[in-house]
């Protein structure tokens, strides 16, 4: 892999972060208002003493800055690759030296980057508006943070591949992949609410041991060691399908020409 | 020494076959001109080339190395452009070159950008937003591009497609200039036959995937015993 191939694909996103209203809204905006939302929410249940003794505020607020760091991972991989497709621009990306592994990176930092970015406008808000500090889980929201990028970026990998493979009218899955994942991976509520038959589901899921890790810090303070190791575990193993699966879709759209027809 | 080298080329989608057993070789320095009727094969030849194609059989070396297994190092030396594959009109002229300036890792790249726009004369241009291009502003821009990583082979595909005939004819003026500065090696593809008259060293003409025949412009003018390429292109299109 090659440094300046990845900055340089990296740059061609950042660039048009500085004069794209949407873009940013993206990031500074809908996720205010995501967490404004879910800070009534909380606080309302809060007064209203719907809660008992969990501190609902703390629970809600981070499991919705968690799932935006999860979604933010996923959708910004997904949405940089669609990017070129819009601006019928993947031909030329493809026709230099740059190889799929350094393409994959500089979507991957860049996720980084957004997530970095929609982590601190929400840890912001939340300490000014609901005097929640995202710190006071410990910083064990650090390694769960990762986890959840991790595991966006395999649902981005895979929804990437989808769109290789189907073309544009698959990428409606880029924006809605993650509603369906929501569930299943029980970001407000704990496994043991659903079903017996969807927590199967459920505990497949990486994300779900850093939700209900969360919920686990919270309520006993402790962190849960098995609970971050599984989640890694899985990262790994789904991490290695989703390349194959990438690898392999993209060496189909090679064979059956669809890579050239992708942005026409 | 030749720069390109196909020997039986063969690339089927399915039951259809869009290039079937096509060989052929490009010298260093010459311009070959790839001809045919829509459908033909041309793009798909030229996009396996690229590697953007899988073929199905045959062999594709550039530079005396496969493509297929040498494809970083081989597309770092070779560029393409046509009017059909957008720069991002998001992006002002001057990003897009400086992007494609780091895909292809080039060494201080403001001053190739410059050295290239005022080549071009696309200097006025460079801040400007790349949607707001006219299409011949459009057309020199991708020839920049193109001309970023000094490339020894350049594919161009259809790229005077679009141009009004005074642009055009500028155009293929600027494009002989250059490569006869820098001796570069092209494949190049019109249905323009005037064009190809004055560009191209020597033709090859595709039809349903095969090669029907090829030659120097002139040796296929008077083969078919027609007053120019155009009819030349009519008669064996028309007769296979």
């Amino acid at each position: 892999m090659k440094w300046h191939r990845i900055k340089a694909l990296m740059t061609r996103h950042l660039y048009l972060y500085q004069r794209s209203i949407p873009r940013l809204m993206d990031i500074f905006f809908w996720p205010t208002m995501t967490l404004l939302l879910w800070g009534f929410v909380s606080e309302y249940l809060q007064q209203s003493n719907f809660s008992g003794s969990v501190n609902i505020v703390t629970v809600l607020l981070g499991a919705i800055i968690l799932w935006e760091i999860l979604s933010e991972g996923q959708h910004s991989l997904s949405v940089a690759f669609l990017e070129d497709i819009w601006e019928r621009n993947l031909l030329n990306i493809f026709v230099t030296p740059l190889k799929i592994s350094e393409f994959l990176a500089s979507t991957a930092l860049l996720g980084v980057i957004r997530v970095f970015l929609v982590g601190i406008v929400m840890g912001v808000v939340a300490l000014f508006a609901y005097s929640f500090n995202l710190f006071s889980l410990g910083f064990y929201i650090i390694p769960f943070a990762f986890n959840l990028i991790f595991f966006g970026w395999i649902l981005g990998l895979i929804i990437t591949a989808v769109i290789l493979r189907f073309g544009t009218s698959a990428q409606v899955l880029a924006f809605g992949i993650m509603f369906l994942v929501q569930p299943f991976t029980a970001v407000f509520y704990p496994v043991s609410i659903l079903p017996k038959y969807i927590q199967y589901i459920s505990y497949a899921l990486p994300s779900t041991y850093v939700f209900e890790g969360l919920r686990a810090v919270v309520n006993t303070g402790h962190f849960l060691n098995s609970y971050f190791l599984i989640s890694v575990g899985l990262n790994i193993i789904y991490l290695a399908l989703a390349l194959w699966f990438f690898y392999r879709m993209f060496a189909r759209v090679k064979k059956n020409g669809m890579l050239t027809k992708l942005d026409s | 020494m030749a720069i390109v080298e196909i020997k039986n080329l063969v690339k089927r989608f399915d039951k259809f076959v869009a290039v079937n057993d096509v060989s052929f070789e490009i010298q260093e320095g010459e311009t070959l001109g790839l001809l045919g009727p829509n459908g033909a094969g041309k793009t798909t030849t030229i996009q396996a080339l690229l590697d953007l194609v899988t073929p199905t059989s045959g062999s594709i070396k550039i530079f005396g190395k496969e493509i297929s297994e040498n494809r970083s190092e081989i597309l770092g030396q070779i560029n393409f452009s046509s009017p059909y594959v957008a720069l991002p009109g998001n992006l002002k002229v001057w990003e897009n070159l400086s992007i494609f300036a780091g895909l292809y890792g080039i060494k201080n790249p403001k001053q190739k950008i410059e050295e290239l726009a005022e080549i071009f004369k696309i200097k006025d241009l460079l801040p400007k937003m790349t949607s707001n291009l006219s299409t011949g502003q459009m057309t020199r821009l991708n020839l920049t591009k193109a001309m970023l990583n000094d490339p020894k082979l350049l594919l161009l595909d259809e790229p005077t497609s679009s141009l009004d005939p005074d642009i055009a004819d500028k155009y293929r003026k600027l494009l002989k200039k250059i490569q006869k500065e820098r001796n570069l090696t092209i494949l190049y593809t019109s249905h323009n036959m005037l064009e190809i008259e004055e560009i191209c060293d020597r033709v090859i003409f595709l039809n349903k995937g095969k090669i029907t025949d090829n030659g120097t412009p002139q040796q296929l003018i008077k083969k078919y015993g027609r007053k120019d390429l155009n009819d030349v292109f009519l008669a064996i299109a028309r007769e296979t």
